[in-house]
């Protein structure tokens, strides 16, 4: 990797350096076990079967012909569907939604789960399915957003956010000079991680052990408990990789209850992998939108009020409402602020979170209005945002934990050159004639820690034990993770084993909110850190170690050894000490934490700032991406290779969400036409030139004891802003839907 | 996927004689199978052609024209020196096609014989209310009616240059002009062809006159995505200059209707004359004299004229000395590295 980072943190011998990925070589040579690989004996495969149609009943299956297929073992529909002792509209765990496991005949989505068929093979099982033949009574389907009323939403937490208001926003209407009144559409995508969702069910008695690829791995041991009524300690998971999340895999979906409940039923091993195309319903996706925003600037350009409404597609059984209007409340300084959420009920799978859930398409709309604004002012739209920088959060006063936003916004603008820019837009041109334009973005997302735990075992022989339930979806948690973990027990990485990706072992927590790193890593850092307590309390009352009695003075722990604070001639090792104890091995414990007076008292968020060029031609309207810096201000960063990965990855995904991700519903079934990688398009390489990210330095004490911030969602947000208005400077037309098409172009 | 049987003919006299009502050929299979998994293509019998002799051969005829099999690769075609040196618009196009691998996989036969793939087609009956934009709805040669368009790329450099289609079956051996191959829409969309029932393809032909336009021949393609996407225009321009005038022009359009679609009122009109911008402006407005646009996609048509004038204008500028870094994209205007997207 080249050392883009302007300061590499250290504050260990780990924690600081670009380590390569641990789990690199097992997943490049296919030997890393993901849950599909997995195939026990006496295996039963089950085919799920998704609705055709999107609002219904299902009228007919031709069950009888699916089971008189050789190798069809059960056909399960909601005629003859087993109990569940739990009830799949309760939400037995946070980030639930009700599941769809056959409750009964009617038909809310395409995709919906209408039966599920057993087979010895996967190839019986798929022809038994296909055999099914459904005949539906449908009803027209309301897939678009002015398919039906909107509503105002019942505040309710996850999933139903509430609205903000600070200030008096109708005196910022009026005192504005200037302002703007617009309205953006982003629309509905669909997750997709390369790894579909799985499972592989296996039931002792009672006992339920799962290979399943989940974000949170007791929390789901808790959610599948529930609904087949066993307690949560009789569930196991195993899921050492998972071939990405992205906010999908956090909780049990129908599709995986049905297959857990199938092994149940026939009392044998059941293994169920959705095909790509059935990853379009059952396991969420990012809503649809609509985004109104009125900003009002005063003569000196300061804003006088933020005004963000938000409209969201959610299903027509289940709230998730894309808190898209609360991205616009921590980032500006603006005399007033609103936000307010309403739904639209549609014949469409349940949303959920998507990687950077509100903040992505909240972002998209009011980075792209505050361009809007900026050109209004008849000012550069970085001298726009800094005169419009927030010192403290906006609206509360808090202070920030810290906030290297303007640093991110000067070393960014820095290395990609915007002095150079030209206010007004469609003034540059390459060599071969093509528009060429340059916007901006600023990137914000907040700090989640939620709760984790961890065990350090430290052995005999100086090397140690840690571990924690933490979860690798792709991010690097094996890596990143195990950095931390040996500089809290000051020991070299190989001199760690670390487990992870397990039920059984300490709770890691959830792989989410780009709080990983800061939750599961916090824990592990206390883990190793009651060990060295612990290690240096024996030490100090070892009349034979050079440290007795150095009993108040502190230790530090490196290389294997305690050394006292400030005098490296008095040291001893680990396995000295433990011989001379005559311990085996010494075991502490960590929890990750956040002292809730430093939460109460600041406002935490992590900052980017994203400079993106692009090209236009200017006849045929093909947009292209040439060059894109994002500069981030994390926090700590434990990682930089993985870290980089990361911002990467979300600017990537910047790119997808500007121009690319739409999923595109048939109007007469309400089925989604292009459920495939053929026909849903991400940005392939030749649409991904010239990335940068720069990581800005920034020491936080307060935001957790590790300072960490978390990179995982942050580099998505600001991008496509950045890249919208990158397109406006190149052409001059202000497209205010996503993706933009060559279409959008051409007719504007 | 309905059940089928499957046979593996080890001569192209075997492979005639197992073909029934309801079998289906299968080249590279990148096509056929895709549409047998989602039900839009149901055939009882698949014969399997990749193992026929003698079909996977490039050669030069006596008469100069260059005879190529109907089992050649799209990759291998497309890599062939010679063939890219002779015809380079027609290798530009099978670069700007599918991705690598597919490339590896499908065969030049296939290619042209290929099916809609994207969703309108798939979804069988024609929407009364037509998919957002229109973007894959032909708007010209469709008689007025929903069809989509044809999604090749190769067929269209390939129509441009007069090739011609051999095929065998009951009937015997003959030959049919590409032109020809793809007919009018019926009433129900889809992939319907001048080859009669089990008739086989056996190679593409095309004449020596074709290799006369290899020093002003560029294929273009317009999409969303920079690679690894259908066309939504795309245009094949091939010019013969003698003495600063175009002394015969080649134009032939991409993803605007039911079949490649050559447009010889066009190049009637480039004939003779002197090389000049508004003469392609001129040419293309001719080439999309009769468009009628179809589920809001006017925009198409106008995408179509522009994506023609500027074919028309980088053959002018001459065949570029190496692959571009993009084939047949606007972004690699520069003749660059040998790298396929
Ligand atoms: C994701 C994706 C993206 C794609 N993108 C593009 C693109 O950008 N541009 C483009 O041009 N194409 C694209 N394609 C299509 C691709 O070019 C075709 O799938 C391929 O060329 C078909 O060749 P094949 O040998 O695999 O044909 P098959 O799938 O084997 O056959 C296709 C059809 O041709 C018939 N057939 C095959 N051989 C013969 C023969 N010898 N005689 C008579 N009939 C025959 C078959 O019966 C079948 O009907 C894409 C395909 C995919 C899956």
């Amino acid at each position: 990797m080249p050392d883009t980072l302007a300061h590499p943190v250290r504050f260990g011998s780990n924690a600081g350096q670009p380590v390569t990925r641990r789990d690199g070589i097992a997943k490049v040579t296919g030997t890393a076990t993901f849950t599909a690989d997995n195939s026990p004996e006496n295996l039963l495969h089950a085919v799920y079967v998704p609705a055709t149609i999107a609002r219904g009943r299902v009228t007919h299956l031709d069950v009888a012909a699916a089971e008189a297929h050789p190798g069809v073992t059960m056909v399960m529909t909601p005629g003859n569907r087993p109990a569940l002792q739990g009830d799949p509209s309760a939400k037995p765990t946070m980030f639930s939604f009700r599941i769809e496991v056959l409750q009964d005949d009617s038909v809310r989505y395409a995709g919906q789960p209408i039966a599920l068929v057993l087979g010895e093979t996967l190839e019986a099982a798929t022809e038994g399915a296909r055999l099914l033949n459904p005949r539906y009574a449908a009803e027209p389907a309301r897939t678009r957003i002015d398919d039906d009323e909107a509503a105002p939403v019942e505040p309710g937490g996850f999933g139903r956010p509430a609205g903000v208001e600070h200030g008096d926003v109708a005196a910022g209407h009026a005192a504005a000079t200037k302002a703007i009144d617009v309205t953006y559409e982003t629309s509905a995508q669909y997750h997709n991680a390369m790894e579909t969702h799985a499972v592989v069910a296996q039931w002792e008695g009672d006992k339920l052990s799962l290979d399943v690829p989940s974000q949170a791995l007791l929390m789901s041991c808790a959610g599948y408990a529930y609904f087949f009524g066993i307690p949560a300690e009789n569930v196991t998971i195993r899921a050492p990789y998972l071939g990405g999340g992205f906010g999908s895999k956090a909780i049990p979906t129908g599709p995986q209850v049905l297959a857990i409940l199938a092994a149940k039923e026939t009392g044998r091993p059941v293994k169920l992998m959705l095909t790509r195309q059935q990853m379009f319903g059952p396991v969420g996706h990012r809503g649809a939108t609509r985004q109104r925003l009125r900003l009002g600037i005063d003569d000196g350009a300061a804003l006088t009020v933020i005004d963000h409404e938000g409209l969201a597609a959610t299903s027509s059984f289940d709230d998730f409402v894309e808190p898209a209007a609360n991205a616009s409340q921590g980032l500006y300084a603006a005399g007033a602020l609103r936000s307010a959420h309403r739904a639209v009920r549609l014949d469409v799978g349940t949303p959920g979170p998507m990687r950077a859930p509100g903040e992505a398409s909240g972002s998209a709309a009011l980075e792209c209005a505050m361009d809007e604004m900026a050109e209004a002012a008849g000012i550069d739209p970085l001298e726009f945002r800094l005169r419009n920088y927030a010192e403290t959060e906006p609206g509360t006063g808090k202070p920030y934990s810290s906030k290297a936003l303007r640093e991110c916004y000067m070393q960014g603008a820095e290395r990609f050159g915007w002095s150079g820019r030209p206010l007004l837009p469609r003034q540059m041109k390459d060599e071969n004639g093509l528009l060429t334009g340059w916007g901006m973005g600023t990137a914000l997302f907040p700090c989640p820690m939620f709760a984790a735990d961890a065990r350090a075992t430290l052995r005999s022989d100086g090397s140690a034990l840690v571990e924690t339930s933490a979860i690798d979806m792709g991010q690097g948690a094996w890596t990143a993770l195990a950095q931390i973990a040996a500089d809290s027990l000051g020991l070299p990485l190989d001199m760690v084993e670390f487990r992870a990706g397990h039920s059984s072992l300490p709770d890691g927590g959830v792989a989410g909110g780009s709080g990983h790193t800061a939750t599961a890593g916090g824990a592990l850092h206390a883990a190793g850190g009651d060990v060295i307590r612990q290690l240096g309390e024996i030490a100090a009352a070892d009349p034979e170690s050079p440290l007795h009695g150095a009993g108040n003075a502190a230790f530090s722990a490196r290389d294997g050894r305690l050394y006292v604070d400030g005098d490296d001639s008095r040291s001893d090792s680990f396995a000295d000490i433990l011989a001379r104890a005559g311990s085996a091995e010494l075991v502490g414990n960590g929890s990750a934490s956040r002292a809730p007076e430093d939460a109460e008292k600041f406002s935490m968020h992590s900052h980017g700032a994203v400079f993106a060029e692009v090209k236009v031609d200017p006849d045929l309207c093909q947009v292209r991406v040439t060059r894109m810096v994002g500069a981030f201000a994390a926090g700590r960063i434990i990682n930089p290779k993985l870290a980089e990965s990361q911002l990467l990855g979300g600017m990537i995904w910047g790119i997808s969400f500007a121009l690319h991700e739409e999923a595109k519903h048939d109007p007469r079934t309400g089925r989604i036409v292009n459920a495939d990688f053929a026909g849903y398009h991400v940005p392939v390489n030749a649409d991904v030139t010239g990335l940068e990210v720069l990581t800005v330095h920034e020491d936080d004490p307060y935001v957790n004891a590790l300072g960490i911030k978390g990179v995982g969602e942050i580099g998505i947000v600001g991008s496509v802003g950045a890249i919208a208005n990158a397109i406006w400077h190149a052409t001059g037309h202000r497209i205010r839907r996503f993706p933009i098409r060559i279409e959008d172009l051409l007719t504007a | 996927m309905k059940p089928f049987d499957f046979v593996q003919p080890r001569t192209v006299d075997e492979a005639l004689a197992a073909w029934e009502p309801g079998a289906a050929w299968l080249g590279g299979g990148t096509n056929l199978v895709d549409l047998m998994k989602t039900g839009a293509v149901q055939p009882a019998k698949l014969i399997d052609i990749t193992r026929l002799p003698g079909l996977d051969t490039i050669e030069t005829r006596a008469d100069g024209a260059t005879r190529i099999g109907a089992l050649v690769s799209n990759a291998d075609l497309a890599d062939d020196p010679g063939f890219a040196r002779s015809f380079p618009m027609v290798a530009e196009a099978l670069l700007s096609g599918a991705s690598g691998q597919l490339r590896n996989v499908a065969t030049v036969a296939g290619n042209i014989m290929q099916s809609p793939r994207d969703a309108f087609y798939r979804e069988l009956d024609p929407p009364s209310d037509p998919l957002s934009g229109g973007a894959s709805l032909a708007v010209l040669g469709t008689g007025g009616r929903f069809a989509a368009v044809n999604p090749s790329d190769f067929a269209v450099p390939l129509v441009a240059l007069d090739a011609v289609v051999e095929v065998r079956g009951p009937g015997g051996a003959r030959e049919i002009a590409l032109a020809d191959l793809h007919l009018p829409p019926g009433d129900a969309p889809g992939n319907s062809t001048a080859l009669r029932p089990g008739e086989l393809i056996l190679a593409l032909r095309l004449p020596a006159a074709a290799a006369g336009f290899a020093a002003h021949s560029r294929y273009l393609k317009v999409r969303d995505r920079t690679s690894f996407a259908f066309a939504t225009a795309s245009a094949a321009a091939s010019l013969r200059i003698e003495g600063g005038r175009i002394a015969e022009a080649r134009l032939a359009l991409g993803a605007v209707a039911p079949r490649p679609w050559r447009v010889a009122e066009a190049e009637a009109l480039l004939a003779g004359r002197a090389i000049d911008a508004d003469l392609f402006a001129e040419a293309a407005e001719v080439a999309l004299s009769g468009a009628v646009a179809v589920g809001g996609n006017g925009w198409k048509i106008e995408l179509a004229r522009r994506t023609a004038a500027r074919a028309l204008a980088m053959a002018a500028a001459g065949t570029p000395a190496r692959m571009p870094a993009l084939p047949a994209s606007p972004f690699a205007p520069q003749a660059g590295d040998l790298i396929h997207a």
